[in-house]
């Protein structure tokens, strides 16, 4: 003891600049930054004079090239005379496609099993976790190429579609629906929901503004679905039934006309959000638990039904612990997309490659890899820091 | 996921590799003691694993030649298995040092992905297959229009489709996969209504099917495919390597050697054959090209000449039965003509 009380009391006479921490620490971190800027500079300059020595053609002019090669499953007007460029574009949104049906599915699906599991119901219980457990044990690839060979490969062949209700087919090619073509212009349906949306809102507002003056309840669901629905309903009649359905007929090969989810994309989008939904129900079971049992007997005791007590009283709480775990999912689930290439799903990464292959400018499509996937992770975790400094606990 | 490393690596490969990397294979492979080759992961006739495991066909035994013709010994080579994706990438970064995957050469890979092509060790265009089973009354490739294609990602053959259908003003539905092993899963499982790759690619396609017998190839030929081994540029010692060992095999044939009579052929009269054999009194062929003046002889008795080495593995010994056609020596009506080798 005796010897560390003159340790410390020796230290602060200052010897030399040497063993000043401050100056110490300002050093290291110059030289720190030193470093890497040297070794920043020292890949870039390797990789121009290697690629000036292997003669391999560099820069971004490539993007306004003609792609030359078709992409079956586009959003965006497309044709192999399109340029590298809007190939991309076709990329990013089919990568977004995917991620953002496979997220909304993930997480319908992910609340269910996780408050599933919680369930008093022995069977409902058991089933959840064995679900659970199946799917978060085995790979995401794994997850894919069931799907797709597994179970939309042994659907029959187009000639033998399975027939479904609203005049639908399903066969090895994909899942056929009526698709829905305006004939005049759809403004005034899309006005109609424009106008629902608004509506909507706006008894919500005051039916909570009622509730905190008088403490009688309205209910906004059913209102606000009626207005939704209704509005555009009410437009369509009103502007003289303005859209035809188009059916799916059978054709030389394929089924035609109608609209045609591709096998591929199916399968990505099951296989993903089917895998992350088993993470997601463990991460909602997880925030459930982690409400006090106390809170479920304050509202029991205050007369809430059980259905409406989970509503208003657990998972507002249970949110709080779930969104930050529940953002990583959703990063996960986009970056997965990726394992699309092994079925021919076009996404970024599988349109990239093909990119890379036919001009051969390996750094530059890498590059834009990075650049895409790192912008739309941080676009997805800047809405969920935002959702989450919603949900936070407001101290009143 | 493999196929993500080769990507990023190979790119990583350029970033961080020293800039001499690409000087000098010969002596690299010399130090190494081997040739690293890159080929398709499954292309029967071509380039695929035999069931005892070791690489057989076309693009495997140009490797051995080369192998043959630095080592004296068509046993120093190791294969990568490349997907059409990655294996620019694999040779530009040094991964590998000669690819040989039956790879169409184009003036664009010749010149903005920087590789040299040696020669065309197989003249191929781009066919179509269908299951006539499930199509009947289609027998032309015109009759295509509205079709699912399933087709190979990154090849020449995907942009000869496009090309095809648009010319045609025809409509189709391509399925683009990575893998060869993939796209030909998925035409086997209905996905597709044709497949398309080189006709020669075809025939192996249609020998993997559950139902072989039920798949035809149709007439029409859209593209020329003329397929060879590459090199990275900037070597030319090298380049002069895998030039002259295909050119070897070709005159080979020409002279009439082969693996089971070049022993004697040494001791032949013909001063064509004794130039070719290096047994020439004072000849500097070989060590001109920085090889033992034996290269020839060594070659033919790894792999025999080109004539063996086709029939071995895409013609009549093989599965395939593929006829010689363009592929024979031009003195036969092809178009297979090796250089002058004095």
């Amino acid at each position: 003891m005796a010897s560390q009380e003159a340790i410390r009391t020796s230290e602060p006479t200052k010897a030399s600049l040497f063993y000043d921490p401050k100056i110490r620490s300002l050093v290291f971190q110059a030289l720190l930054i030193f470093l890497l800027i040297l070794g920043v500079w020292w890949i870039i300059d390797n990789t121009i004079e290697n690629l000036r020595r292997s003669n391999i053609s560099t820069g971004w002019a490539f993007l306004r090239g003609r792609a030359g090669f078709d992409i079956s499953d586009r959003l965006v007007e497309y044709t192999s005379d399109s340029t590298f460029f809007r190939a991309l574009v076709v990329g990013i949104l089919n990568t977004l496609k995917v991620a953002i049906a496979g997220i909304i599915v993930a997480t319908v699906v992910g609340f269910l099993v996780g408050i599933g599991r919680l369930s008093n119901n022995w069977l409902i219980r058991k089933i959840c976790t064995v679900y659970v457990e199946i799917f978060r044990n085995i790979p995401p690839l794994l997850v894919i190429l069931f799907w797709y060979q597994g179970v939309l490969a042994v659907l029959p062949a187009v000639r033998e579609s399975i027939e479904l209700p609203f005049n639908s087919f399903l066969n090895v090619r994909g899942f056929y629906l009526p698709a829905i073509v305006w004939n005049g212009s759809g403004l005034m349906v899309l006005g109609g929901l424009a106008i629902g949306l608004v509506l909507s809102w706006y008894v919500a507002r005051r039916a909570y503004a009622r509730q905190m003056a008088t403490g009688q309840s309205f209910p906004v669901l059913w209102v606000s679905l009626a207005l939704i629905v209704g509005m555009p309903l009410l437009a369509y009649l009103l502007s003289g039934m303005p859209a035809t359905v188009d059916y799916p007929q059978k054709g030389n090969f394929n089924l035609t006309g109608g609209s045609n989810v591709k096998p591929e994309f199916l399968s990505l989008l099951l296989a993903l959000s089917f895998y992350t939904a088993s993470f997601i129900a463990e991460i909602v079971r997880a925030g459930i638990m982690g409400v006090p049992k106390g809170q479920t007997e304050a509202y029991s005791a205050l007369g809430l039904r059980p259905a409406k007590g989970l509503r208003l009283v657990v998972i507002p709480q249970a949110l709080r612990i779930i969104i930050p775990p529940l953002t990583s999912q959703y990063l996960n689930l986009t970056k997965n997309s990726t394992l699309g290439v092994a079925i021919g799903y076009p996404e970024l990464y599988s349109v990239g490659g093909t990119i890379l292959n036919q001009t051969g400018q390996a750094i530059e499509v890498v590059v834009i890899f990075m650049i895409v996937y790192l912008s739309i992770s941080l676009i997805t975790s800047a809405f969920m820091n935002w959702f989450n400094t919603k949900m936070a606990l407001k101290e009143r | 996921m493999k196929n993500v490393l080769t990507g990023v690596l190979g790119a990583a490969a350029l970033a961080f590799t020293a800039p001499v990397a690409s000087a000098d294979t010969l002596s690299d492979v010399k130090a190494k003691g081997f040739i690293q080759c890159g080929v398709n992961t499954a292309l029967a006739g071509f380039s695929a694993p035999n069931d005892k495991g070791e690489w057989t066909g076309l693009d495997v035994d140009f490797c051995r030649a080369m192998a043959a013709a630095v080592f004296g010994d068509g046993t120093k080579v190791k294969f990568t298995g490349l997907s059409a994706k990655d294996r620019f990438t694999a040779l530009q970064s040094g991964e590998i040092d000669v690819l040989s995957r039956n790879t169409t050469w184009t003036i664009n890979r010749d010149t903005a992905l920087g590789l040299n092509f040696a020669g065309v060790t197989y003249y191929d265009g781009q066919g179509f297959m269908i299951n006539a089973k499930k199509l009947p009354g289609v027998n032309s490739a015109l009759q295509l229009s509205g079709a699912a294609v399933c087709v190979q990602a990154g090849t020449t053959t995907e942009l000869n489709l496009a090309d095809y259908f648009r010319a045609n003003k025809m409509e189709y539905n391509p399925v683009v996969f990575e893998k060869f092993e993939e796209a030909n899963a998925a035409y086997d499982a209905g996905r597709c209504d044709a497949y398309t790759t080189d006709q020669s690619g075809l025939y192996a396609v249609r020998l993997q099917m559950s139902a072989p017998d039920d798949h035809v190839v149709l007439p029409e030929i859209i593209s020329k495919e003329p397929l060879g081994p590459s090199v990275r540029q900037g070597d030319d010692k090298w380049l002069d390597i895998a030039k002259w060992t295909y050119y070897a095999l070709l005159n080979a044939e020409e002279a009439g050697i082969t693996q089971a009579n070049v022993e004697e052929m040494k001791a032949s009269e013909n001063p064509d054959i004794k130039r070719l054999l290096g047994v020439e009194a004072e000849t500097k062929i070989g060590t001109d090209l920085g090889l033992d003046n034996a290269w020839v002889v060594n070659i033919i008795k790894a792999t025999g000449n080109y004539g063996e080495i086709f029939e071995r593995n895409v013609g009549s010994g093989s599965q395939l039965k593929i006829a010689r056609g363009i592929n024979a020596l031009w003195t036969k009506g092809g178009l297979q003509y090796g250089m002058p080798i004095r």
